[in-house]
């Protein structure tokens, strides 16, 4: 007989597979898998209603070390996958695991067509600006100039902005965070799993044998509060040791700027106050703070759900005629039939 | 009506501009043939253009029909009647027409301009060239324009009728009614009665010329009676539709839902079409952003507990073979279905080959045994299909099926089957943990399928990919020993399928007929009339059209080295052919042709009369 035993809460422990973690020591996957074992009890996630799908990279091993449901797939196509699996079964809360590689360079044209047709899953895209499992290529998201072993007279493509690619694909959650961020990536997982539509999430991150430091000119410590704006709705873009350096928008120039409260005039109630529902203000704090010595947007820059997810309309659309009685004998037989 | 000539079968063919409707023309000819119960095979050769400039060569688009009082297995090797509706359709289809053959020629629009467009010097409807047959010369254009008259029509409005009033005198012509295709215009207009009105009118008066000018006797009025086949029930069926039709019965059978996953492309759209308007049924479709989208949402779909499916052509199929690789690994149901068409490359979209086998069978990275099936006409796609999704679910494997432009399009008539007759072959999958926990990997003793736990249930979380995988707990595993048993077990599982598949079996001749003419798909038709000949002439001959092409029938070795000559028709340069000589060391003889058309009845005749000549001078 099958005692009733009451539902345990659910901890750390159990999201955590018996797989070895085989990232290089040091390698910033490990903060963000730990904050993942760790934040989806307490979202009251549960195992079998989870499943990570990722493409292939460093960050696509994710899956194996959640002790959930996963599926490593093949190089960039994990938004196609989790597609299929989320309109199969809208039920389960899916979540994708991709790289800058992976997801804006093979990848790139399925995750444009998953953020534009909205589907209900959550992107954590891994930015580490440079290709680790094949050994240090550049990527997409990497700086001009930079000398790998395939760019050794320095890389001459541009640098992609993910989350401006992903605004420009129609995503209607963008969100950042970083690696080490612990305090406050858990928030923007939470928000990205409440978010019924395609969420997107780029997580700065430190490939510390390919591309150390890539990031630390806004993650060290010291630099932290001037060159990271920590966005919340409704609440003012204000930022800096001081707390007295906020963010402008000139309409002369259709620019943003960074200024001083208290220098040229400037007050409180000129600063921009975040909206997350606000489509051009996520276009324009997204692209800032790389290299125009300002801040860093973190947090949820863009919350705009749609009425309806990709995959409930897609089942809402058989729904509405699949229980209409006809069968598959029915079909057969619509058009001209004779006996003979 | 002394007149009427009574026929055992008709070859009549179609011709005109991609805009003159007539593939519309052709397909309401074959529901009329069919309501009279002749059988029937019909065979549409459109261009790749859509709408090529009028009147030109290369935007000639054609409907061939060949039906009879008897089993009609093929589209025809040449028409009795051509119908030309401009000097370019008369220009590229008179080469196909028999000697002594009747031709139907729309002189309205024999116009200087449309001959140069047609690439004619002079109107080859004046000069030598057409002495063979028995043409019939009409002004269709000014006659329909007449008919329709009084519906106040445009002038251009008026031509589109043209081919209701040819259609009306093709249905005098061999003695079919008006009523159904009628009905059909004013249903499909019935918005715009005054065009169901113009149309019906030209129908009719197509209809009353043929009376009229059959009492000056110059066009003769033929009967072709029903064929005499099994009672039941019957309509007229596409390849798309029964493959279609079978996906969605096999989910039904295997008690999944379906998910097709796909990319339009020619010529295998009409699947996506077909199956997009099945939501009834529960059908969910996905128009992926390309072909390894479509292929990779069919797969998640799949890990999710649906049947996956994915439709595509060679060079999407291409575009898939990675994610086939996936599926193997991971060893999740899939079907594949390759409405295959002309290659390499594009190739010819629009015209029929069979040149994927090797891509089928060989084209993907690593040892990737995957079964393959081929259908080999219209009807035969619905039980085909389901074989698949029964091998697809059963093993635990992608299937490729394979098919062609030519049987996707072509329509015959299909004794409706008794849906309830088909065995099910319901998935079960794990409900929860075993006492040791859940492995993904642990496999049933028998067929050596995986374990099938899909994400939802309590206990059995677990995670899949490529990297290969350790053979007894399914973790990620890079030891060199366990990928040579990984390999094997991939392989063991699919040669297996052999002995769970119906036996090959013999369509006409016996196991000891000293030649034996082999092929696949849909080269049934032609094979099957050719040997059907010779064996009227006295050749002993045998003729063999094998299903499941990997893994092959358990006892098709034996039955090949029974045979002293093998023939082996193909529409390719000889693909079947070598993959026979590698499983079985026969002598297996190519007869190849790649043309983009059907072999016709006479092409293998040919071979088979020689080889049976060769044999009796020995
Ligand atoms: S190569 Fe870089 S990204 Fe990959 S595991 Fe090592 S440190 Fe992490």
């Amino acid at each position: 007989m099958n005692e009733i035993i009451p539902e345990k809460k659910l901890t750390i422990k159990d999201f955590t597979s018996d797989q070895e973690v085989r990232w290089c020591p040091g390698c910033g996957d490990y903060a963000i898998l730990k904050c993942m074992q760790r934040t989806l009890p307490e979202l009251g996630a549960t195992k079998e209603n989870t499943v990570f799908v990722s493409g292939i990279g460093c960050s696509s091993r994710f899956p194996y070390y959640m002790d959930t449901y996963g599926f490593h797939t093949i190089h960039g196509r994990a938004p196609a996958v989790a597609t299929g699996l989320k309109i199969t079964n809208p039920e389960l809360d899916v979540w994708m695991i991709t790289g800058d590689g992976d997801g804006l360079s093979i990848g790139g044209n399925h995750m444009l067509h998953v953020l534009r047709r909205n589907v209900d899953i959550n992107i954590l895209l891994f930015n580490n600006k440079i290709y680790g499992l094949t050994k240090g290529q550049y990527s997409p998201t990497s700086e001009p100039g930079m000398k790998t072993p395939s760019t050794p007279m320095g890389s001459i493509d541009p640098a992609l902005n993910p989350i401006s690619f992903a605004l420009g694909s129609g995503a209607r959650f963008v969100a950042r965070t970083v690696d080490t961020a612990q305090k406050h990536m858990p928030g923007v997982f939470a928000a990205a799993k409440n978010f019924k539509g395609a969420a997107f999430v780029e997580i700065l991150q430190n490939c510390l044998v390919y591309n150390d430091d890539a990031w630390s000119d806004l993650t060290e410590k010291s630099v932290v509060k001037d060159r990271q704006l920590l966005l919340e709705h409704g609440a003012p873009m204000i930022y800096g040791k001081e707390g007295d350096k906020g963010i402008i928008f000139n309409p002369k120039t259709m620019h943003l700027e960074a200024v001083t409260i208290g220098e040229n005039g400037v007050t409180e109630a000129d600063i921009l106050v975040h909206d997350s529902g606000n489509l051009m203000m996520a276009r324009m704090i997204c692209e800032v703070g790389f290299g125009d010595g300002m801040p860093v947007a973190m947090g949820v820059l863009y919350d705009n759900p749609a009425d309806v997810s990709y995959d409930i309309a897609v089942n809402d659309q058989v729904a509405a005629v699949a229980n209409s009685g006809v069968t598959l004998k029915d079909i057969m037989h619509r058009g001209q039939t004779w006996t003979v | 009506m002394s007149d009427t000539q009574i026929l055992e079968s008709a070859v009549v063919r179609f011709a005109g501009d991609s805009g003159d409707g007539m593939q519309l023309t052709g397909s309401q000819f074959t529901s009329s043939t069919a309501l009279a119960g002749s059988d029937l095979s019909t065979f549409p050769d459109f261009p790749a253009e859509i709408r090529a400039p009028v009147g030109t060569t290369f935007g000639v688009s054609a409907f061939q029909i060949n039906f009879g009082a008897r089993a009609i297995k093929t589209v025809g090797d040449q028409p009795d009647v051509l119908v030309a509706m401009n000097p370019a359709a008369l220009k590229v289809n008179i080469d196909f027409l028999r000697k002594g053959g009747t031709l139907v020629v729309d002189t309205g629009t024999f116009t200087k301009r449309n001959l140069a467009k047609a690439g004619y010097e002079s109107n080859p409807l004046e000069g030598d060239g057409l002495e063979d047959f028995q043409v019939i010369e009409l002004d269709i254009s000014r006659m329909t324009q007449e008919a329709v008259k009084p519906f106040g029509l445009s002038n251009k409005d008026g031509l589109r009728s043209k081919n209701m009033w040819t259609l009306g005198l093709m249905l005098w012509m061999f003695s079919r009614s008006r009523k159904p295709i009628a009905d059909w215009l004013e249903n499909k207009f019935a918005k715009l009665p005054n065009i169901a009105a113009a149309n019906v009118a030209a129908l009719n008066a197509g209809h009353a010329f043929g009376e009229t000018a059959e009492l000056s006797s110059s066009v003769k009025r033929y009967q072709i009676g029903a064929a005499p086949v099994e009672s039941g029930l019957y309509r007229t069926v596409t390849g798309a539709q029964a493959i279609s039709w079978g996906l969605v019965k096999g989910g039904e059978l295997a008690g999944l839902k379906i998910m097709l996953g796909s990319y339009p492309i020619t010529p295998a759209s009409p699947i996506l079409h077909t199956l997009s308007s099945l939501k009834e049924l529960g059908v969910i479709t996905f128009q992926a952003e390309d072909e390894i989208a479509a292929v990779c949402a069919a797969l998640g779909a799949a890990y999710g507990g649906a049947l996956g499916i994915t439709s595509s052509s060679g060079p999407g199929i291409a575009l898939k073979g990675e994610a086939m690789g996936l599926a193997i690994s991971t060893e999740l149901p899939l079907v594949i279905v390759n409405s295959q068409r002309g290659g390499p490359s594009t190739g010819l979209p629009t015209k029929t080959e069979q040149s994927d086998l090797y891509q089928a069978i060989y084209g993907r990275n690593g040892d990737a045994p995957m079964p393959v099936l081929a259908t080999r006409s219209p009807a035969d796609c619905f039980d085909t299909a389901i074989e698949a999704c029964r091998l697809a679910v059963k093993y635990m494997t992608p299937v490729m099926l394979l098919t062609d432009g030519f049987i996707g399009n072509a329509a015959e008539p299909w004794k409706l089957p008794d849906l309830d007759s088909y065995a099910d072959f319901k998935v079960n999958f794990k409900a929860g943990p075993d006492e040791e926990g859940f492995n993904p990997y642990a496999r049933d003793a028998k067929t050596l399928a995986r374990n099938w736990a899909i994400p939802g249930t309590k206990g059995c979380e677990h995670r899949i990919g490529g990297i290969e995988k350790d053979y007894d707990t399914g973790h990620i595993s890079y030891d060199a020993d366990n990928h040579q048993k990984m390999t094997d077990v991939r392989a063991d599982k699919i040669s297996g399928i052999a002995d769970d598949i119906a036996d090959q079996i013999i369509e006409q001749g016996t196991a000891n007929s000293p030649l034996a003419v082999v092929g696949w798909g849909s080269t049934f038709g032609p094979i099957s009339e050719a040997v059907k000949i010779a064996r009227s002439e006295g050749i002993d001959v045998a003729h063999v059209q094998i299903r499941h092409l990997f893994p092959f029938p358990a006892n098709l070795g034996a039955m090949l080295g029974g045979f002293k000559h093998i023939v082996v028709p193909e529409m390719n340069k000889g693909q079947l052919k070598t993959v026979l000589r590698d499983v079985y060391l026969v002598d297996a003889e190519p007869l190849n042709k790649v043309s983009g058309m059907p072999f016709k009845i006479e092409e293998i005749l040919d071979v088979i009369r020689a080889r049976a000549g060769a044999e009796a001078a020995a």
